[in-house]
């Protein structure tokens, strides 16, 4: 039986953690020219959604935003009981030359972002990738890191960490569940 | 050596009375029946609640032999029918070479005298080679041994040499059993013409094709007076046809399948090439028709068209799959709970289309229990429950749809000239 | 949730949650297809053999692309069709096959039940890419992923399929597909060339060309085959094409955005006239694109993982 263990996150602070990485977004890459933002399915899409609207809150411009499934490029396909549905990817614009921020919610053994990395590659050459998440459990089993953080949680590897999002589930924190 | 068969319920044919009674068997006669009987050195089969009825004729068998012997042998073939309970066979000519001659027919008698569990009776063909060109040597034949005249699988479809071959048969006082099937009507069919065959892509055969022709050999023989047997009849209106001209007075007689009364086209879903016959499994309409087509008389026997193939020839795609399938060791308990359990026949009624029926056709002196007739019984265990399993069968050929299904009544001893040549499945 | 069976014989035996499972997967498929890099790695590692005994080169490309673009690796046997008689058997070309390391074998063969005879077989994936007279779901599944991407829906639309029902494979898979996805089919042509006891399969049989077209929304056209004239079901290909074939005239009939299909190759000038099968309403050469995605999702859905 799966419980709840703690809330990391409440709405407010989702959206303190999405404010503060938009900001970052636009500092590190001095502005907004190029900039594309690839939401990882399911609950980085509308993170990603959420972001563009920051940037532009903040800039003025609103930035592509594209969808990622990363499905077809998973490793552990034939390890897993069921057979994950394969949904579309959606970038109907050129990635390369681009700079593009991929958004998820959560960044633990940093197999999804590697396979992320390689759908994006198979649709271009952009000139940076770089990585925005939610929340970062630690844990990695490769030589993977985001680049904009909205909370550093350390958790167990027995731990599950559920983002909640009104988009997809209804409400909106951030939780362990043990 | 006497064998004295005690307690058993006789079932005569002839009178149409069943009866619990005693027979005793001396030097391969009956040599009477009755209440209590006792004999000082008779061997006592004692077979209470047990069906003791005329040997067991199957009119119409591939024993493949000879040529064929990889589908089944006169020897396998014969231990196959002893298994099923029947004493006699009489074996169609579609041989390597075809039983198109006296030396073909000797040699069958021969080799079944030499190596038969059972009494065989050749069938000769028709035409030379079966092929439908010209006249095969039918007196010749007659005289060495065949019982009956018959393209099995390959009908004339020339009508005129149909009709001179009747004319014939005819002179000679021989029967001509027609397999009926205008070979252009059917168009290189695999199965029943239907939504069946339509819905599995398969070419279809429609029943046309066994009625034009059940309905032109009807008019022939009635035109030459010659005695006509059609061969396992499928269709309702073949059985119609039949029915009618016997209404008549034309002298036709008739035969049907176990499959043919039991399985409809929709065993052929899933492409099992077991159920790949000819003519071909029907509608449930067919079904029902053979069955009152029993049940009145129309059709006057029960043959099993036992035709054994090998596993390598089945193991194919359903059109690549030669047709037939096995059925001497599966026909009593396909009798017994599809036609005497369902209440189709009486008891006296479906034995006798399995004894006395046949022989008559064929002229043979088989089928009675009376006083001085050979001693070929057999014996039936009504009650018992058993599941068809091809592993066990005598035959060569496993070729059988029925795998797995459950019947009721199994030939417990089959007893040919008062010797016993399989007693509870086991071929002696 | 996934496809049931390790095989796909035909859409007789699929549930309508399956071909819509199959109709999902395909449009990501598709969305590949359509980049310069057309490759993902799915099935890297996995082995897809075409074993066909019949040329068909349209099909087995498709397949064999699918494959590719799946990082599969393939492998084309071609039995020449007059060594189905004799040689090796079917079910020993297969166990061979299997034994080689096959994942998944695309069968296509002349005679109806092939593929479920190597479907019972095999431990592997059996594909049917068409056997004999009975099925060809992967090109059903194409054209009901085209009318539906077309049409938004497949549910309520009124299907006519033209021409030589007897003989076709893609007749009977389209119409398990149509009417599993709750279209309804009407299906015209010679007499000859309707087999009997076609509507219980679900299909409605019409008396003429013009009763079928009445107000279709997806119109398809099969091959008519100059043997079939030779082996007497129809006078003479003109006469076919003056009472069957489909014209603009008669394309007035159908609804105005009807979509006129072919499973091809295409007899142009005798079942379809070529104004028709390049017009506006042609979508014929997208569904060959269509067919690769579809195919795609079939190998995904079948060797893709899960256990």
């Amino acid at each position: 039986m799966v419980k709840e263990k703690a809330q990391i996150l409440d709405k407010e602070g989702i959206r303190r953690s999405l404010t503060r990485i938009a900001h970052e977004i636009i500092e590190r890459n001095k502005g907004t020219d190029n900039l594309i933002l690839v939401g990882i399915r399911r609950r980085g899409v509308p993170l990603a959604e959420r972001l563009a609207e920051r940037i532009k809150d903040i800039e003025g411009g609103r930035v592509p935003v594209g969808i990622l499934d990363i499905t077809l490029y998973r490793d552990d396909l034939t390890t897993l009981a069921y057979q994950p549905l394969v949904r579309s990817t959606e970038i109907p614009f050129p990635v390369s030359g681009k700079t593009v921020v991929l958004v998820d919610d959560v960044i633990f053994t940093g197999r999804t972002i590697r396979a992320a990395l390689d759908a994006l590659i198979d649709l271009g050459r952009p000139r940076v990738i770089q990585l925005a998440v939610l929340v970062d459990r630690g844990h990695r089993e490769l030589p993977i890191r985001a680049d904009y953080v909205g909370k550093n949680v350390p958790t167990s590897r027995k731990e599950e960490v559920s983002v909640r999002l009104k988009e997809i589930d209804g409400e909106e924190r951030v939780l362990i569940l043990a | 050596m006497n064998l004295l068969i005690k307690g058993g319920i006789v079932v005569d044919p002839v009178s149409g009375t069943v009866s619990e009674k005693d027979i005793l068997v001396a030097d391969g006669k009956i040599a009477g029946s009755g209440v209590g009987l006792h004999h000082p050195d008779a061997q006592v089969l004692d077979v209470p609640g047990k069906l003791v009825t005329p040997g067991l004729v199957d009119m119409h068998v591939h024993l493949r032999e000879p040529g064929l012997e990889a589908k089944e042998t006169i020897y396998t073939g014969t231990r196959a029918a002893a298994r099923g309970g029947f004493t006699a066979v009489a074996c169609m000519p579609n041989t390597r070479p075809v039983a198109d001659s006296a030396a073909v027919i000797i040699s069958i008698v021969n080799r079944a005298a030499a190596d038969g569990a059972v009494r065989v009776y050749p069938v000769g063909a028709i035409t030379n080679g079966s092929l439908g060109q010209e006249m095969a040597e039918m007196g010749d034949m007659k005289q060495s041994g065949a019982v009956a005249f018959s393209d099995d699988g390959m009908p004339v479809m020339d009508s005129g040499l149909m009709r001179r071959s009747m004319q014939y048969a005819k002179m000679l006082n021989a029967v001509i059993i027609s397999h009926c099937e205008d070979k252009k009507l059917a168009g290189g069919g695999l199965m029943h013409e239907g939504d069946v065959s339509t819905m599995l892509g398969l070419k279809g055969i429609p029943a046309a094709a066994e009625e034009v022709m059940v309905a032109r050999d009807i008019l022939l023989a009635e035109d030459t007076g010659c005695r006509l047997h059609i061969a396992h009849v499928s269709t309702a209106g073949s059985v119609r046809l039949v029915r009618e001209a016997k209404s008549r007075g034309v002298r036709v007689t008739a035969e049907a399948a176990p499959h043919h009364f039991t399985l409809t086209d929709q065993a052929v879903i899933g492409y099992d090439t077991s159920t790949k016959v000819n003519p071909p499994l029907r509608t449930a309409e067919d079904v029902a028709e053979i069955r009152r087509g029993l049940a009145d008389g129309t059709i006057d026997v029960i043959a099993t068209d036992h035709a054994p193939h090998t596993a390598e020839e089945k193991d194919v795609e359903y059109e690549l799959a030669p047709f037939g399938m096995v059925g001497l060791e599966t026909a009593v308990g396909l009798v017994w709970t599809e036609l005497v359990a369902a209440g189709v026949l009486t008891l006296a009624q479906a034995i006798a289309k399995m004894t006395i029926n046949p022989a008559k056709i064929l002229g043979l002196p088989l089928g009675s229990l009376g006083a001085g007739a050979a001693a070929d019984i057999t014996i039936i265990d009504p009650a018992a429950a058993w599941t068809v399993d091809p592993a066990q069968f005598a035959s060569k050929g496993r070729n059988t749809p029925f795998t797995g299904r459950v019947l009721h009544g199994l030939p417990y001893a089959t007893i040919v000239s008062g010797r016993l040549v399989m007693r509870e499945g086991i071929v002696l | 949730m996934g496809l049931k069976s390790k095989d796909l014989v035909g859409l007789h035996h699929v549930t309508a949650q399956e071909i819509e499972l199959i109709l999902d997967t395909a449009a990501p498929m598709k969305e590949i297809i359509k980049r310069n890099i057309k490759k993902v790695p799915t099935l890297r590692g996995r082995t897809v053999v075409t074993v066909f005994y019949e040329a068909s080169t349209r099909t087995r490309t498709s397949f064999e692309l699918a494959a590719k673009y799946l990082s599969a690796d393939t492998v084309g046997i071609a039995v020449a069709t007059s060594s189905v008689n004799k040689g090796e058997s079917l079910k020993d070309t297969a166990l061979n096959i299997a034994a080689m390391g096959a994942d998944v074998v695309v069968l296509r063969h002349p005679m109806a039940g092939a593929a479920e005879l190597l479907a019972r077989t095999l431990d592997v994936s059996v594909i049917n890419a068409g056997d004999g007279a009975h099925e060809h779901p992967s090109q059903a599944l194409l054209d009901l992923f085209t009318v539906r991407e077309k049409k938004g829906r497949l549910a309520g639309l009124k299907v006519a399929i033209i021409g030589d029902i007897l003989h076709s494979r893609v007749a009977r898979s389209d119409i398990w597909g149509y009417t599993k996805m709750g279209a309804e089919v009407y299906l015209a042509g010679p007499a000859t060339l309707i087999p009997p006891g076609i509507e219980k399969m679900g299909a409605r049989v019409c008396g003429s060309l013009e009763e079928a077209l009445e107000g279709a929304d997806v119109i398809n056209i099969l091959r008519i085959q100059l043997e079939r004239q030779q082996q007497g079901l129809f006078p003479s290909l003109r006469e076919y094409s003056r009472i069957f074939g489909l014209n603009s005239d008669r394309l007035k009939l159908a609804a105005p955005d009807a979509l006129v299909m072919h499973p091809g190759p295409m007899n142009r000038g005798v079942e379809i006239s070529p104004d028709v099968a390049y017009g506006q309403q042609s979508v014929i050469n997208e569904q060959v694109t269509n067919g690769v995605a579809v195919r795609m999702a079939l190998l995904y859905l079948l060797i893709g993982g899960g256990a």
